[in-house]
């Protein structure tokens, strides 16, 4: 194998596993450690730099980086990267100090966002301090989105979205609220540079064929239809007996929503096996917590309307059998299964919607009518048009729908200034030495045994009666630093420096995970093999030295590299060396 | 703060016959100088019961004073242990195989252990043909007080403050082969691939097997001029052979007769296989073992790999007809035979 190339940054990023999997690409364990040093305040600021609503996305994430977690390799349970978040939000000390300060002198361009979710909001923090000026168009009579409108009080609270949405409100942006933008054509005709689309995935999936879907359709509704209505309060209560379609998130959140609002036997009916279900783990233990069956396996057949008022619905019982590769749901033949209910939710997907986009305006559509945007630089077949969040591929989460409100924004103010949209900034890097002293580093090297902390409920009696009440109750400081300490710090990288390099095998017999390897060099497939542990994580890059003295090399597995500094620790020669890497995206100007 | 070392192992850590993982004959984290060849001798070892399969509480590691003698703590932290007084390891090595041989015998020892105080102890050992492996930690210096040389510092080698040595080393592989050693082997803490199946040979061995390891002194002995430094020890090198050893059960595939290949059957069944490089050179022959040592001396080479091999001579339990059960299993029955017996051997005196 080639010796790696450490000068590409790329290499080391892809070791900070949490972070590399964040869409984001939030330098996670500099915020952890800022955590377990209780530094809220900084914690919360790399948080707000980087993801923009760190209390939101405390509470609320679709954690990516969870799964990808080291520690998940090693032990079960990954780091509660999440719920520190949120311990750095709700710990925080004055944050608007830290952030930029208006009014910013106008750079005479100004921008139209469409949508008042997290990607046109991120756009406008980009852009507002460079001195554009920033016109945030949206149909509710507040910014946030579907942050608002699809996700429930009791898993965030109105009072958090408030702050993190006003924090960036506040830097001048003007808002459009109580707005629907009609047509693109008549945007593009004001005297906007660019206009940025962050329309989200507005339209929730029916079920129009299924019999009795009009004549009961007083009592049926589209899931994120109704969670809005709920979060507007337009609505604010449902029958007693609810029958959820779908299972994904919103199935989640709509089954809870309903059981605060009057229902009591709630169920939550999906046609895929419970394992295959959409919705994350953590979720779908929420809502049966809250007393609400997840049935299985069950195809909706029909909704039962006796005398115009709905009744329940029939389901087909199936079973999912391996066929040619792919999974199939197969009728099990037994009689047709009925459920009664008063109302039922539809929340078997969303999609996009662009009924206000002529298709005359010189936006590309593909065959499925979504707008033809590329994937660098969010630009589309208009020069001025920029899509982001779920209105550029489809629905996926608020964390995405930030690193594409950053790219975005990156590309619209290279536009505004006539520069290639291709010619991306670099990212900001930097790579110090942690050493102090004999055993002594600037980092807290041991790794602890502690197995992941809970986060505690609030009581399911106050809970369930007010939809107000958050469940989680987040991690009091002091877990909070607990778990923090779990963190592996991958971070903090392990250099080799060749020529330094005695080869006294001094790291290769401390190495706790017996990661490393002096080897005769070989193809990588074959050095996999023959390592002292075989690496047999393909996903995990091997770390090759350039030949030393015997001509073999040094191989290190990044797989489950503890990060411990061990090796480094008992190195005579200071060959290897504990490096603290910092990675940060760069956003616009 | 490092110096913990993790609980968490590699996940897929595999596990020997006995069930048990590497992590198992692990020992505490060592104190010696980063660095130190001690730490990859014991790391050989840890990996040579491993796989042999040694069963922890079968196995007694003995020790002296001195660098080298700190290392049964780094190692096999289920086995027994007995530091002992420096240079008396080969006593106390003796008195616990006479009292019960069902145990393996380790001793660790250093060249000033070894060969300036335990000197007198260390040739008598050998004499007794006692069953026990005794692994020398050689750097050539005394370590534990700041370098001075020791008495197998090569004459003409360089301390690390710019001296001298104007003595003649003592070569304790010579040496051993000389007073009749039945497995003599020499190697280097830096070649883990030659080490470890010697270890494992030596632990097959029915009798005394002595592996003299150069180990370099990283504080006070990997200076330029020194002649047991990493650099130096890795340019002089010559094996006398690539080594593998094959437990019993596994069956060898390798046809021997063909060129170089050779493979030695062991006491226990298990086979030593290697290849052989240097042509004039037979492991089984003592003199040209003795020669072998004698032309790399001449020639400033450290020849490595199993020297000598004796497989005929009885070893110490045997010349003695000691009994088979360790003593602390005896029973008054079996130790005082009665009145009858005693008035059989009376009678037997008139």
């Amino acid at each position: 194998m080639q010796p790696t190339d450490i000068k590409d940054p790329e290499y080391f990023h892809k070791v900070v596993d949490c972070q590399y999997a964040c869409p984001a690409h939030t330098p996670v364990p500099e915020y952890i450690r800022l955590i377990s040093q209780e530094k809220y305040t900084e914690a919360y600021m790399i948080n707000w730099e980087s993801n923009v609503f760190p209390g939101v996305l405390g509470r609320t994430c679709d954690r990516p980086c969870e799964p990808a977690c080291r520690r998940g390799r090693i032990e079960e349970e990954p780091v509660a990267i999440c719920r520190l978040k949120r311990v750095a939000a709700d710990n925080k000390g004055e944050v608007k100090p830290f952030m930029p300060q208006g009014p910013f002198s106008f750079n005479g361009k100004k921008i139209a966002l469409v949508g008042g979710g997290p990607a046109s909001l991120t756009v406008a923090r980009d852009l507002a301090p460079l001195g554009y000026e920033i016109h945030l168009f949206d149909e509710q009579f507040k910014g946030g989105g579907f942050m608002r409108s699809q996700i429930p009080s009791f898993r965030l609270p109105e009072s958090v979205l408030d702050e993190e949405v006003n924090y960036i409100l506040d830097l001048g942006i003007h808002t459009h609220f109580n707005h629907f933008v009609h047509s693109l054509e008549e945007l593009l005709s004001q005297e906007y540079d660019a206009v940025f689309v962050g329309t989200g995935a507005p339209k929730g999936r029916d079920l129009p064929d299924l019999p009795g879907r009009n004549e009961g359709a007083k009592n049926i509704h589209i899931g994120i239809n109704w969670l809005a209505n709920v979060a507007f309060e337009h609505t604010t209560n449902i029958g007693k007996k609810v029958i959820v379609l779908g299972g994904g998130n919103t199935a989640m959140d709509c089954c809870r929503t309903s059981r605060r609002l009057g229902g009591e036997s709630v169920k939550v009916v999906v046609r895929s096996p419970y394992t295959e279900m959409k919705a994350s783990p953590w979720e779908k233990e929420d809502a049966m917590h809250e007393d609400i069956p997840i049935v299985d396996n069950h195809v909706p057949i029909e909704f039962v309307v006796e005398d115009g008022v709905l009744k329940g619905m029939n389901f087909e019982k199936v079973t999912p059998i391996i066929e040619n590769g792919k999974r199939k749901l197969v009728p099990t033949g037994e009689p047709l299964v009925f459920i009664e209910a008063d109302d039922v939710l539809i929340a078997i997907g969303q999609e996009n919607s662009f009924p206000w986009i002529e298709r005359s305006a010189g936006i590309d559509f593909d065959k499925w009518g979504m707008p033809v945007v590329d994937t660098l630089t969010h630009a589309t077949s208009h020069p001025k048009v920029f899509f982001g969040g779920d209105a550029a591929w489809g629905p996926k989460n608020v964390i995405t729908a930030v690193a594409h409100g950053h790219q975005a924004a990156i590309s619209i103010d290279l536009f505004c200034r006539n520069l290639p949209l291709t010619q991306r900034p670099s990212p900001f890097v930097n790579l110090v030495s942690q050493k102090m002293g004999l055993h002594e580093w600037a980092y807290e090297s041991d790794v602890v045994n502690d197995v992941r902390y809970t986060v505690a409920q609030a009581d399911k009696k106050i809970t369930l009666s007010n939809r107000k009440t958050e469940v989680e109750l987040g991690f009091t400081k002091h877990e909070g630093c607990k778990e923090a300490e779990r963190c592996l710090n991958c971070d903090i990288q392990t250099v080799f420096v060749e020529d330094k390099c005695i080869e006294c095998d001094a790291c290769v017999d401390i190495c706790p995970t017996t990661c490393i390897t002096f080897i005769d060099n070989a193809e990588e497939d074959a050095l996999r093999q023959l390592l002292n542990m075989p690496a047999l994580n393909t996903s995990q890059d091997l770390y090759v030295s350039a030949p030393l003295k015997t001509k073999r090399v040094m191989v290190k597995d990044e797989d489950v590299c503890l990060h411990c500094g061990l090796c480094a620790e008992r190195c005579p020669t200071s060959a290897w060396d504990m490096h603290k890497f910092l990675y940060k995206v760069t956003k616009a100007g | 703060m490092t110096f913990i070392k993790p609980k968490f192992r590699h996940p897929d850590l595999p596990k020997n016959k006995l069930g048990y993982t590497l992590s198992y004959y692990e020992g505490a984290l060592s104190t010696l100088c980063a660095g130190c060849g001690h730490d990859s001798i014991s790391a050989a070892i840890i990996q040579s019961a491993f796989e042999m399969n040694i069963e922890p509480h079968k196995l007694a590691k003995l020790s002296g004073i001195g660098c080298s003698s700190k290392t049964p703590t780094y190692f096999l932290g289920n086995s027994h242990g007995f530091n002992s007084v420096h240079g008396r390891m080969p006593s106390v090595a003796t008195g616990a195989n006479m009292a019960n041989k069902e145990l393996l015998y380790l001793g660790v020892s250093g060249d000033g252990d070894t060969a300036s105080i335990g000197m007198g102890q260390f040739v008598h050992v050998i004499r007794r043909n006692l069953k026990m492996i005794y692994i020398v930690m050689n750097n050539g210096c005394y370590g534990l007080t700041k370098g001075q040389d020791s008495a197998t510092a090569d004459n003409g080698s360089i301390s690390k403050t710019g001296i001298v040595n104007q003595f003649q080393a003592i070569d304790l592989c010579g040496l051993a082969i000389e007073l009749g050693a039945t497995f003599v082997a020499q190697s280097f803490s830096g070649d883990k691939k030659q080490l470890i199946p010697l270890i494992k040979a030596a632990m097959a061995h029915n009798g005394f097997a002595f592996i003299n390891v150069i180990s370099p002194c990283v504080t006070f002995n990997n200076n330029k001029g020194s002649t047991k430094s990493y650099d130096f020890v890795r340019d002089h090198l010559e094996a006398t052979g690539t080594f593998d050893f094959v437990p019993e059960m596994e069956e060898i595939t390798t046809n021997y007769e063909s060129g170089e290949r050779h493979a030695i059957k062991l006491h226990d069944g298990s086979f030593l296989q290697f290849n052989k490089l240097d042509s004039d050179w037979d492991p089984l022959d003592r003199f040209s073992a003795m020669k072998a040592v004698h032309q790399a001396r001449e020639k400033n080479e450290i020849i490595t790999g199993l020297l000598y091999l004796n497989q005929v001579a009885m070893d110490l339990h045997e010349l003695v007809s000691t009994c088979d059960r360790p003593l602390n299993t005896l029973k008054k029955e079996d130790l005082c035979p009665g009145n009858g017996a005693l008035a059989t051997i009376n009678a037997g005196l008139r």
